[in-house]
């Protein structure tokens, strides 16, 4: 034990020492996703408010054939441009991106109309554009309105009620929470504060064990009357002070970001305050262990300190798999899935954010199988440090 | 007293030490002779026991080292082939590092790394970060390392490589030094001036195998030739082919 805690100080030691690394572990980690998640989120919502806000846009060509029409969508605040364009100059305008969204009233469309046979239009839009895809999607709601409003008269003035054209009425009924529809947003932080927490202690354990070899201390220290568990446990706990503390550094970073996000203006509430941000670190502690067990087992089967950055890359994005898993098949907080570490943390989180209970049982499953796989881990390194291929 | 007995080990199909069985005494310094792959710092692994041997077994003043490691390791100090130091730790925090790691009370351990710092003449380096260390202040540092903890028995594997002529010299008068403390000194090399400089009994080894160990007056005679570099190339020309 006592063995252990000096092994801890001096890891802990070097690594304070090494301000690269530091910067890079405790701030461009920690830092770099609340930023980018911030800014992604406040121009994500900015440009639908917008959007929504703005009047339409549309160029007509041949307004002359449908003046009711015309009249219609003045009354429902579109700006109109009249322009005389065939249909052929409608799509190369479009295509080069001159205009958005061209309307066109053919020939033939008031003769038709008269006769109370389908009167054709033509809309002119570019479908990959998702910016015009929206204005298209405008237009042709109130296109659709403006008809289905001449249906009903037409069938009026027949003596017909209009209610026989309105065999069902749709009416959509949005359970969505404020918080439940900002979640859908937020639901990406969790993997970028699991992924800053690993970035923390990244260095250190590839420095403390693949370094270790490469610069050749490691069979020096190996020499020593010290039990190689100690050695292997005193690292990952070095390991994990860093990555607890990049964790911190994470959420209170992210609790600052949503301070300057405009998510109540779209009627949402994310739920990240303070409290909040300790539940989470609560939630994402039992973790720590297992991912710096996991960083220090595989490091230390590789020969280098390239050759251990090169897997511990690829384990970074382990915990993204069961957090890909639960978003493709929106899975739910349940206690069977409790037992999968950063699944369980990944929904707990979620559950916190949307202000959903939580059993105290399943925060303790999901602390505890996260720290049973640690151990196993820590266990599993320490007898490969017994081995005689440590030496390389 | 450092005692290799009937000591083999194997790698795969390569037999990288055969039975190899000899002492080096307190108060002198033993030199391991062999050239490049044969088996020496294999042999000199299984006696500070981070190899086991296939058979045999290696004592520190009669401590079996693989059945009591902690107390056997208590009377050695140890300079691996790779002697690497922490570099961004200072001189003294990386022997303090392994003081601690012995059990060392810091009290003694602050007195040690004075006594050694004063002996091995590295007082103006001591509290500077290692990052920019020559290698002569460097095996300076690792040498201090192996030595925190006083042991009786000390072994080296190729301390001199990588050091320039001075500070070749200056590790031979520390290791002489040393000897006449009574210490027990085991050393590998695959220089011949050095072995012959420096040591008061010689073990040549040869693909694996221990070929001679004597004095190296003895070996000379032995051989019946004029320089130990001539000996060494006889005794080995019979089972390596060297020549």
């Amino acid at each position: 034990m006592r063995a252990l805690l000096i092994v801890f100080v001096k890891e802990f030691l070097e690594n304070l020492r090494d301000r690269r690394t530091l910067v890079s572990a405790l701030l461009f980690g920690p830092l770099f996703g609340p930023l980018l998640f911030g800014a992604m989120v406040s121009r994500m919502l900015n440009q639908s408010m917008v959007e929504s806000d703005e009047p339409l846009h549309l160029t007509v060509a041949g307004a002359d054939h449908a003046p009711g029409l015309i009249r219609y969508l003045e009354s429902q605040d579109v700006k109109l441009v009249f322009a005389a364009l065939s249909e052929g100059d409608a799509r190369t305008a479009v295509q080069s991106g001159r205009e958005q969204v061209i309307l066109i009233v053919p020939v033939d469309y008031a003769a038709r109309f008269t006769a109370a046979l389908p009167a054709p239009l033509l809309l002119v839009a570019d479908s990959a554009d998702s910016q015009t895809r929206k204005v298209a999607d405008r237009a042709r709601q109130l296109l659709t309105a403006y008809g289905s409003g001449i249906a009903q008269l037409r069938l009026q003035v027949r003596g017909v009620s209009p209610l026989l054209a309105v065999p069902v009425a749709v009416n959509d009924i949005d359970v969505a929470t404020p918080t439940g529809r900002a979640v859908v947003v937020l639901g990406f932080m969790t993997y970028f504060v699991l992924f800053a927490m690993l970035m923390g202690g990244l260095y250190l354990a590839i420095d403390s064990t693949a370094g270790e070899r490469e610069r050749g201390s490691l069979e020096a220290l190996l020499s020593l009357p010290v039990a190689r568990g100690s050695l292997v446990g005193g690292k990952i706990l070095a390991t994990c002070a860093y990555m607890c503390a990049s964790l911190a550094i994470s959420l209170t970073a992210f609790v600052c970001v949503f301070r300057f996000v405009p998510l109540e203006r779209l009627g949402m509430s994310a739920n990240l305050g303070v409290g909040t941000a300790l539940e989470f670190f609560a939630i994402c502690v039992p973790f720590v262990p297992l991912g710096a067990a996991l960083m220090a087992f595989v490091a230390s089967f590789t020969r280098s300190y390239r050759e251990a950055q090169t897997y511990l890359t690829s384990v970074l994005l382990v915990p993204t798999l069961p957090i890909a898993f639960a978003s493709i098949y929106s899975l739910k907080t349940r206690s069977s899935l409790m037992f999968i570490p950063s699944l369980s943390q990944h929904l707990l989180m979620t559950s916190v954010l949307k202000d959903e209970p939580i059993a105290a049982a399943d925060v303790l499953v999901s602390a505890g199988s996260s720290l049973c796989i640690a151990m196993m881990l820590f266990v599993m390194t320490a007898k490969h440090w017994r081995r005689e291929v440590m030496l390389g | 007293m450092i005692e290799a007995r009937a000591l083999s080990k194997r790698f795969g199909a390569l037999d990288a030490v055969t039975q190899a069985t000899f002492t080096a005494r307190d108060g002198q310094i033993t030199g391991l002779l062999g050239p490049n792959g044969a088996g020496k710092s294999t042999c000199l692994r299984m006696l500070y026991g981070v190899l086991a041997p296939d058979s045999g077994s290696a004592c520190i003043d009669g401590i079996d080292i693989r059945g009591e490691t902690s107390a056997a390791r208590a009377h050695l100090g140890v300079l691996p082939h790779a002697a690497g130091l922490y570099n961004n730790l200072t001189a003294r925090e990386n022997i303090t590092y392994f003081g601690s790691l012995h059990g060392m009370h810091p009290e003694r351990l602050r007195e040690r790394t004075a006594g050694l710092a004063r002996s091995l003449g590295m007082e103006s380096f001591l509290e500077r970060r290692v990052k920019g260390f020559s290698q002569g202040q460097r095996i300076k540092v690792a040498l201090a390392r192996a030595l925190v903890h006083d042991p009786k028995n000390l072994i080296l594997d190729e301390p001199t490589n990588g050091l320039d002529v001075m500070a070749i010299r200056n590790l031979r008068e520390i290791l002489l030094a040393l000897r006449d403390q009574g210490r027990c000194i085991l050393f590998s090399s695959h220089v011949m001036q050095e072995v012959a400089a420096l040591c008061d009994r010689v073990v040549i080894i040869g693909r694996g195998r221990v070929l001679a160990d004597d004095t190296p007056q003895s070996i000379r005679e032995g051989s019946s030739a004029a320089t130990l570099e001539e000996a060494f190339l006889r005794v080995l020309g019979d089972t390596e082919g060297v020549g």
